[in-house]
């Protein structure tokens, strides 16, 4: 009598045996932890990976300041719950230049996440980053290794990957060199919300509908999340109205679109999620960055 | 429009629940697409992709202005451009690299690797078949088997996907007829048998027009099998397949959070593990009981292959990463020589040898691959004689590694018979292989245990064995201060050797060039020589120049911990050309000699010696003084 597993338990399966081979072969692992919703997954997969002992890494946010509140608000709760060590990292040159999403466009993105990762990871000294990225996000991603090799500069070279055979994965890497290893690869957002569903892992609520302050700019809908500061960059208060939104992906609020909705259900946004006919980071501005190649462009630099 | 076999938004919308619950049970089909360029295969993903609602409305939008943009099909979606993700590949217009993409259906989720089709993209293709269940070959109805459909058909059976679909695409080019579809199909029938695959499944369809993709065609009335979509919904997955093997699950980690908790943790390659089962762990051989298969879910009474688990026996038996846990009555087999298949992947070609590291399942040992016994011409299947393997080539050779590995042959066990090759310079990977079977002589020729031991040996002398390995260019000085160094360790009554560079080519390696292979294996000889000296007792002395940090790192790991002490006589090329006390230079500047170190071969400066001598700054007695004092410092 032979049993089946169904295609999110060979995912699970799959995502922790990447897991296990990190911490078994790298030096100093991290994981990276943005608050969203693949972060959550890969947290949760992470604690099943090694029960019943702690994840044997830290968890490390790069913060850009200019995180959604809510995003703050979850953080320090799941590394608790984790019973993980949670680091957070500032970039403190965007910092002193008060580097914002409004006046600075693309240097915001690179300065605060890219330039503020390169930091991190070699302040710490970390050899190996875990993820939450997943190939079905963006073309490039659909390329890219599960264990994705760095330079010493962190710079990607897409066309010179190691080959990855069967579930064998090489971590070998001089000094000075890392890996980026993304243990979400083959998941999809469906994927995604079916296992937050069925696992019953928390996130944080602007995934769900309610009634939030929005203004509009740059031809998208954006959430006030923090009026005050808004107005300080922008130079002016931004035109405030009261809209039922959520969000399918989070990153800096005026960097990361709402969408108008009325689900505030899991099994609602499960619904909205499938009956949708645009993708996951349609809101998402810095996608859009030079041309087709964009993010492929971004992790040549060293973005993730 | 919806076809039933994809998601139904009815369901979606009256009842999310039920459609989930749906979701949740489906299995999950991993295949690779492959043909050759311009046989519509990227149409064909674009299709399957587009029928199943992976793509959206904005996704659409870029592709469509792509393809006017970059695109090769004038004003038409170029689908190739949702699948072509790199700057590169968008530039030329070719898939450099395998690309993973994801649909489902009402009753199966699917990844399908997309594979570049160009023989020069060979280990990409390879690296996409790893961990397929099921290929489908592409055939153009109109030009019928290719060089590349033979190519692709051969690699795929090679890595052991048992599962074959034969496409026979854009039918509607050829008038949908019957006899091109059947002359097509036997005559890859013919081929099929020829290279062992058994059984395949052929379907006529296009791509384009959407015939037998997701429904039966009206236009092949005359064909009566299942559509494509029906093929890959039903055949069957490996992992059901797995269970039905002995259970083997390699450790990937050795799970300690305190005093009371000891578990073993891996990913279960084959059969399954019940509380309570009789394991045995190898290479020890050691058995002991199942106690638990611990999970963050609650302990399981089963697991099966697939999954991940953490399982803890009833005594504390040594085990860690590496090992495999197996059932206790038909365990598989340890052994250190092997034939394989060997797909090489690297641009610098294989060096018959050399010591590389090899992978497979958790366990890293260092190993070296001999010549090849034959190069396999991926396009005519022809058998080629070959003294090494290059980019893309794939040849059939014996492996042998420098301790017992547990193995199964890769066609009964894809975890424990497939491996990687790592250079241990470069770490870059360099070849995939697949075991075929240890070699005769590995099984019969045992370790012959004897009774006096090394320390033995060595306390009889009132000395502990060494390995003094004196590595540096020609003429750097390495032969004058090693004379210096016996002779002064003689006189304090130490049993030394010297093994001279020059004097073991003319006896020992007589036989040897100054190719980098033949020098790989002249170094390989005095390793073992050096190390059979210090299993007498003996302070064995070398001069090579020994121009690889690979050979002299693989006579390092032939010795124990502190035995081998590696003098980098470090004297800069110049000084060395100076002295040029044989004449060597001289000759290797006019061309009279070939492969000479420094000039037109490399060497490889030490990163880890434990004495570094500076000969521009120390005389040879000084240097001497050094040694002496380094080796017989510690005991």
């Amino acid at each position: 009598m032979t049993s089946k597993l169904t295609h999110l338990q060979r995912l699970e399966a799959e995502s922790i045996h990447i897991m296990r081979e990190v911490v078994a072969q790298a030096d100093k692992p991290v994981m990276l932890y943005s608050v969203g919703k693949d972060s959550a997954v890969m947290l949760h997969v992470a604690k099943k990976a090694f029960y019943p002992s702690p994840p044997p890494f830290p968890l490390l946010h790069v913060d850009t300041t200019w995180k959604f509140r809510a995003m703050y608000d979850l953080r320090q709760q799941a590394a608790d719950d984790a019973g993980m060590e949670l680091l957070v990292h500032q970039n403190s040159e965007a910092k002193e230049r008060g580097i914002n999403p409004f006046d600075h466009g693309p240097v915001h993105t690179d300065m605060w996440k890219t330039q503020g990762l390169k930091q991190a990871l070699d302040n710490y000294g970390f050899d190996a980053a875990f993820g939450g990225a997943r190939r079905d996000e963006e073309k490039s991603r659909a390329k890219e290794r599960v264990f994705s090799f760095r330079s010493a500069s962190h710079g990607w070279d897409p066309k010179n990957q190691r080959p990855e055979l069967w579930n064998l994965y090489n971590a070998r890497k001089a000094k000075g060199e890392s890996i980026r290893v993304f243990p979400l690869s083959n998941w999809t957002e469906l994927d995604i919300w079916q296992y937050i569903h069925l696992e019953n892992i928390e996130i944080v609520p602007l995934y769900f509908a309610a009634q939030r302050p929005t203004f509009e700019w740059d031809g998208g809908l954006f959430m006030a999340d923090d009026e005050e500061r808004l107005e300080r960059v922008m130079g002016k208060k931004p035109e405030i109205t009261m809209r039922s939104v959520r969000f399918r992906t989070l990153g800096c609020f005026p960097l990361t679109g709402a969408v108008e909705s009325t689900a505030a259900t899991l099994p609602e946004v499960i619904q909205e999620t499938l009956l949708t006919t645009t993708s996951e980071r349609q809101g998402r501005v810095i996608d859009k960055d030079a041309g087709g190649a964009g993010m492929e462009k971004k992790k040549q630099e060293g973005y993730f | 429009m919806t076809d039933p076999v994809y998601r139904t938004d009815a369901l979606i919308a009256e009842d999310i629940e039920a459609y989930l619950e749906k979701h949740r049970h489906k299995t999950m089909l991993r295949f690779i697409t492959c043909g050759s360029v311009d046989d519509g295969k990227s149409t064909l993903i674009g299709r399957l992709l587009y029928d199943s609602k992976m793509i959206f409305e904005d996704q659409l939008a870029s592709l469509e202005s792509d393809s006017k943009k970059v695109g090769t099909q004038g004003q038409d979606i170029d689908f190739a451009l949702l699948v072509d993700g790199l700057a590169a590949e968008r530039e030329q217009g070719i898939t450099i690299d395998v690309a993973y993409r994801f649909f489902s259906t009402e009753n199966r989720k699917f990844i399908v690797a997309d594979c570049p089709g160009h023989e020069q993209y060979t280990r990409n293709m390879v690296t996409g078949a790893s961990t397929a269940d099921l290929a489908v070959i592409l055939i153009d109805a109109r030009k019928g088997v290719l060089t590349q459909t033979r190519r692709h058909s051969f690699l795929c059976h090679q890595l052991g996907i048992s599962n074959i679909l034969l496409a026979v695409n854009k039918m509607d080019l050829v008038d949908y007829d019957q006899a091109t579809f059947d002359a097509i199909v036997d005559e890859y029938r013919d081929f099929a048998q020829s290279i062992g695959i058994s059984d395949f499944t052929a379907i006529p369809i296009s791509g384009l027009a959407g015939d037998n993709i997701t429904s039966a065609s009206a236009n092949t009335s005359w064909y009566a099998g299942e559509h494509l979509m029906q093929h890959l919904e039903g055949v069957e997955v490996r992992s059901e397949i797995n269970q039905a093997k002995p259970f083997r699950m390699a450790v990937q980690w050795v799970n300690r959070p305190n005093l009371d908790f000891r578990g073993f943790s891996g990913q279960i390659a084959t059969g399954v593990v019940r509380k309570g089962d009789s394991v045995r762990v190898l290479p020890s051989g050691k058995t002991s009981t199942v106690k638990s298969v611990v999970t963050l879910d609650g302990e399981l009474d089963q697991a099966i292959a697939g999954q991940s688990v953490t399982i803890c026996f009833d005594d504390e038996i040594d085990c860690s990463r590496g090992d495999v846990i197996a059932g206790a009555d038909n365990p598989p087999e340890a052994a250190d020589q092997f034939e394989a298949t060997i797909v090489w992947m690297d641009d610098e070609d294989m060096i018959p040898g050399r010591a590389y590291w090899l992978q497979l399942g958790t366990q890293t040992v260092a190993a070296t691959v001999q010549a090849p016994k034959y190069e396999i011409n991926v396009n005519t299947m022809d058998q080629l004689a070959a003294k090494t393997l290059s980019l893309n080539s794939i040849g059939v050779a014996e492996v042998t590694t420098d301790r017992s590995i547990v193995f199964e042959p890769y066609t009964e066990n894809r975890t424990l018979g497939g491996f990687v090759l790592i250079d241990k310079l470069t770490n870059r990977t360099v070849a995939a292989g697949m075991l075929h079977f240890s070699l005769r002589r590995a099984q019969n020729v045992h370790w012959q245990a004897v009774d006096i031991t090394r320390d033995q040996h060595a306390a009889m002398k009132n000395q502990r064995a060494r390995v003094v390995w004196f590595t540096g260019l020609s003429g750097s000085g390495k032969s004058t201060i090693a004379n210096l160094v016996e002779k002064k360790l003689h006189r304090m009554n130490r049993h030394t050797f010297l093994l001279d560079g020059d004097n073991v080519r003319h006896g020992l390696n007589k036989d040897l060039g100054f190719t980098e292979a033949d020098r790989i294996e002249n170094i390989r000889r005095v390793g073992e020589v050096a190390k059979l000296m210090s299993d007498a007792g003996l302070i064995v002395i070398t001069a090579f120049i020994s121009p690889f940090r690979a050979e002299r790192q693989m006579v390092r790991s032939m010795l124990l911990d502190g035995e081998f002490i590696e003098v980098f006589v470090d004297t800069p090329i110049e000084v060395a050309e100076e002295r040029d006390v044989k004449g060597l230079y001289k000759k290797a500047r006019s061309g009279e000699l070939k492969n000479f170190t420094g000039i037109d071969s490399p060497y490889e400066t030490p990163q880890n010696a434990e004495i570094r001598i500076d000969t521009t700054a120390m005389t040879p007695q000084e240097a001497a003084d050094k040694i002496v004092d380094v080796l017989l410092g510690d005991g």
